[in-house]
């Protein structure tokens, strides 16, 4: 296991303690700090997402507690906080109440891939995207456990949704991914990065990279349930969807859950085509952090193009998104990925 | 073909409404020019509303405290949700000896009122007019039941009883 | 194979329950619909969840009085439910009133029709998952809610039909704002077109989608644009011009489809309509009296009345049955959206669920109207 935590820090634990300890000291330290990590993101995520939707709509959005209204979410989340836990009578209590954490750990066990900058990632494993993939594949349980396990109509009908959808989406997703790894030949996140040092994988991919960047994009939207593919929630004809019957503290793990899982794809897009943590032309290169920067700025860039769709988009019917999956997306996504071979054997690339 | 042609024409309608969000939000962004809502709690200083918004019943008191109603009671028939009481009293008049009709107490009950001024239209003296007040949330329905004639008010002169 | 499924696989009809209190049933619609997986099989629709009993309430109203009930019907278009009553009164009692009258009264149903129209555009968006196409005909709305404040004193429940003319003379400003209004639509009606009406994944869920044909709609007696997305011709502006309708030029307009889309577009169009009639008359607007002076307790002859406007939602009739009294023996309202929703289960056989919700946005229902 490969943890670039900062050394400093190990060196310190090592003066009082034995090698073992220092390990699980470490462990436990980062699982704070991606909890951490994990709140502040989904709080900031869903204050920019109403602050954006506020401007495409001609408001402002939430602006009145804190400067720009950033607390106006940790506020919510404190109400939240507070609510009691309702749920039906004839739920299936036990499922029910495990459901959101399948959702929440999945979306952690995501987040430790997550390249913040060169010196912050948890967890760099070798096979990296595999592991990421089929990790937030998982997630999809947890909707499904909700949407089983609440003994509701609109719940059931929301659950049945996601497992369509998610299982279409996620081939798609996947296929979109496997099409970048033929361009980089490595599955470790690290390693990807640094192959993008003489020019991002958009660019070096051109034609099939961006097939595949649009692909990823829509089928990205499609896996973090937002419109025009939130047919789970559709609240104009579920209600809710899978979290109906959820209150408190266990829908606001939906809920964040729901907006983490976005910033992980936007991490993931931003990782496979837009060089991760590096910056244009290599110009702060020598600045320590600066990593941190230029990856914030990407992902928020490509979480901003998601919102985009989102607050323009009409909804897709059940029918329509399979439609798109299966005749339009999965074929061209299997051309693409011929094409991307064809293009690296053929040493294509730029 | 009708297959790519498709994808093609479908995403630059998908572009054309990106293009048309896209515009409020970055206008709205930088100058707040778009934005059509109001700062409701903020603006209460500065927000004024039309002089013909009907916001209330009242009763119309001139700088003496002196309002026009001689409670003839024609407002309290024209009110189709029975929102007016109007309590009218007998007492001689000083000059002529007569007895003159007087207002003892108007009552108004917003909770049922409608506001489809008809009582105003029915008042033949005009004492009745409408407030622009709009800020009528109370936590209790009773304190919306309010009485028009302000204490120690009297008729005006001049209008007959 | 299919058979095989069957077979082997027991499949179950369920009933799903939409509503009282449901985003896309727009109020106290209540929806019980049999489903089988998505697929819709049957729907009941149960109403009476606002019931007021307004009709009752005219019964012990007087003319004058039964005015600013009206308004709580289709809220959408008060001041045409409004003008009904006042020219039934008008017509029944042969008072004639003056072209500045008539004038501004078709403005106002003009103006409420494109207020209601908008909305119904936002909201028809929402529901199908653009949120933001709310906000943008809310600015249109906001802008004629303003005219309406402005000259009558409220924004939604107007109340500035009386009998015999208006309430108060237009404001000043009147024909100031209504002017700016019909420059700043001319601009933003195409945006709608581009943002919402062109979209691909919008056209998708809506063409082909909840077919009616025009006999059916004949038969479940459709009115309004509801109707004129199938074909039938059935503007009451037309059919019995009524107020300054016989002196404007407009065209009425038919779509044959007889889908969700043919009804969209009847009511998009219908906004360039309703803009063009305003332009027509906002500088030609007589000089005259706005009010001419009634009797002050209304007693209509014995006999019964019936009066017919082209509300927002289609052919709004109020029948009045009069003993001679100052208060109406009977009133009955025929409501558009009533008539409409009743096709509800025909234009939905064997659709989706997200179907169902962008049909009943196409017909347009305002609840308060359906259950009076």
């Amino acid at each position: 296991m490969v943890l670039n935590i900062f050394t400093d820090i190990h060196n310190l634990l090592l003066e009082y303690m034995s090698e073992e300890a220092t390990h699980i000291t470490e462990l436990i330290l980062i699982a704070a700090a991606y909890l951490g990590i994990f709140a502040i993101l989904g709080l900031l995520l869903v204050w920019l997402e109403r602050r954006v939707a506020g401007f495409f709509q001609l408001r402002l959005g939430p602006n009145r507690v804190g400067p720009f209204g950033l607390f106006q979410t940790i506020a919510d989340a404190l109400k939240l906080v507070s609510k009691e836990l309702t749920g039906t009578v004839k739920a299936d209590s036990q499922l029910y109440r495990i459901a959101p954490y399948f959702v929440i750990t999945t979306a952690l066990m995501s987040l430790a891939l997550i390249p913040f900058s060169q010196e912050i990632q948890a967890f760099d494993i070798n096979i990296g995207l595999f592991f990421l993939t089929s990790v937030s594949s998982i997630g999809v349980i947890g909707i499904f456990l909700a949407g089983w396990a609440s003994n509701n109509k609109y719940s059931l009908i929301g659950g049945m949704r996601t497992g369509i959808q998610m299982i279409s989406y996620e081939l798609s997703v996947g296929m979109a991914i496997v099409t970048m790894v033929v361009l980089a030949g490595t599955l470790q996140i690290s390693e990807i990065i640094e192959l993008q040092k003489d020019g991002w994988f958009i660019f070096q991919g051109h034609i099939p990279a961006v097939i595949a960047f649009m692909i990823f994009m829509i089928a990205g939207t499609a896996e973090s349930n937002r419109v025009p593919f939130d047919l789970v929630e559709a609240e104009s004809e579920l209600g809710a969807g899978f979290h109906t019957e959820y209150s408190g503290m266990n829908f606001a793990y939906y809920f964040l859950a729901e907006f983490v899982n976005m910033f992980i794809i936007a991490s993931i897009a931003v990782v496979l085509f837009f060089g991760g943590w590096l910056s244009p032309f290599g110009i702060t290169d020598a600045i320590p952090f600066a990593g941190l920067f230029w990856f914030t700025i990407k992902v928020i860039g490509v979480i901003f193009l998601f919102m985009w769709f989102r607050w323009t988009f009409p909804r897709f019917r059940i029918d329509q998104l399979l439609t798109l999956e299966w005749k339009y997306l999965l074929p061209i996504n299997m051309v693409n990925i011929v094409l991307m071979a064809l293009m690296v054997w053929l040493g294509l690339t730029l | 073909m009708s297959y790519f042609s498709d994808i093609i024409n479908g995403t630059k309608t998908l572009i054309t409404g990106m293009r048309i969000t896209g515009k409020y939000f970055f206008v709205n962004l930088f100058t707040r020019k778009d934005v059509i809502t109001q700062q409701y709690p903020d603006n209460i200083d500065t927000l004024k509303m039309f002089d013909r918004f009907r916001g209330e019943i009242t009763l119309y008191h001139n700088e003496n405290n002196e309002h026009k109603c001689d409670a003839c009671t024609l407002c309290v028939s024209a009110c189709p949700n029975g929102s007016l009481e109007v309590f009218g009293d007998k007492k001689p008049d000083p000059e002529t000896g007569k007895n003159k009709r007087y207002l003892v107490k108007h009552i108004y009950h917003l909770e049922m009122c409608t506001m489809c001024g008809l009582c105003i239209e029915a008042c033949p003296q005009d004492a009745l007019e409408w407030g622009q007040d709009y800020h009528h949330v109370q936590y209790d329905r009773s304190k919306l039941t309010k009485v028009l004639n302000k204490p120690g008010s009297k008729l005006m002169s001049g209008i007959k009883g | 194979m299919e058979e095989f499924l069957t077979d082997q696989l027991k499949t179950q009809e369920y009933f799903l329950n939409m509503g009282p209190q449901h985003p896309a049933t727009h109020g106290v619609l209540r929806l019980l619909l049999k489903l089988d997986g998505e697929i819709i099989r049957n729907v009941d629709m149960d109403l009476g969840f606002i019931h007021r009993s307004i009709e009752k309430m005219c019964e012990r109203n007087t003319y004058k009085q039964i005015i600013h009930l009206t308004d709580r019907l289709d809220y959408l278009s008060s001041h045409m439910n409004n003008e009904a009553v006042c020219l039934l009164v008008e017509k029944a009692l042969n008072i004639e009133v003056s072209d500045r009258i008539k004038v501004i009264r078709t403005m106002m149903d003009e103006l409420t029709r494109i207020s209601s129209h908008v909305l119904w555009w936002g909201v028809m968006g929402m529901d199908i998952g653009a949120l933001t196409t709310f906000m943008y005909g809310f600015r249109e709305r906001e802008m004629i809610n303003d005219i309406f404040e402005e000259t009558c004193g409220a924004r939604l429940t107007m109340n500035y039909n009386v009998i015999g003319g208006l309430r108060y003379d237009l404001h000043e400003n009147f024909v100031k704002r209504v002017k700016e209004f019909i420059k700043h639509f001319k601009k933003k009606l195409p945006e709608y077109d581009k943002l919402l009406t062109n979209n691909v994944i919008f056209r998708k869920r809506i063409e082909g989608v909840g077919y009616i044909s025009e006999k059916d709609a004949v038969a479940y007696g459709l009115n309004g644009p509801t109707a004129r997305g199938s074909g039938v011709s059935c503007d009451i502006r037309k059919i019995h011009p009524y107020s300054a309708y016989d002196r404007v030029d407009f065209e009425e307009v038919i779509f044959t489809e007889g889908d969700s889309y043919a009804r969209y577009k009847v009511r998009i169009q219908e906004m360039w309509q309703s803009l063009s009639i305003l332009e027509q008359l906002v500088d030609k607007i007589p000089e005259g009296e706005y009010r001419v002076k009634t009797k002050a307790v209304i007693k209509l002859p014995e006999g019964d009345y019936l009066q017919r406007v082209e509300a927002a939602r289609g052919d709004f009739g109020i029948f009045v049955k009069s003993t001679g009294q100052k208060f109406p023996y009977r009133v009955k309202f025929r409501s558009p959206g009533f008539a409409n929703l009743t096709a509800l289960n025909k234009m939905t056989q064997g659709l989706k669920i997200a179907d169902l919700v962008a049909v009943l946005s196409t017909i347009d229902i305002v609840v308060p109207d359906i259950d009076r």
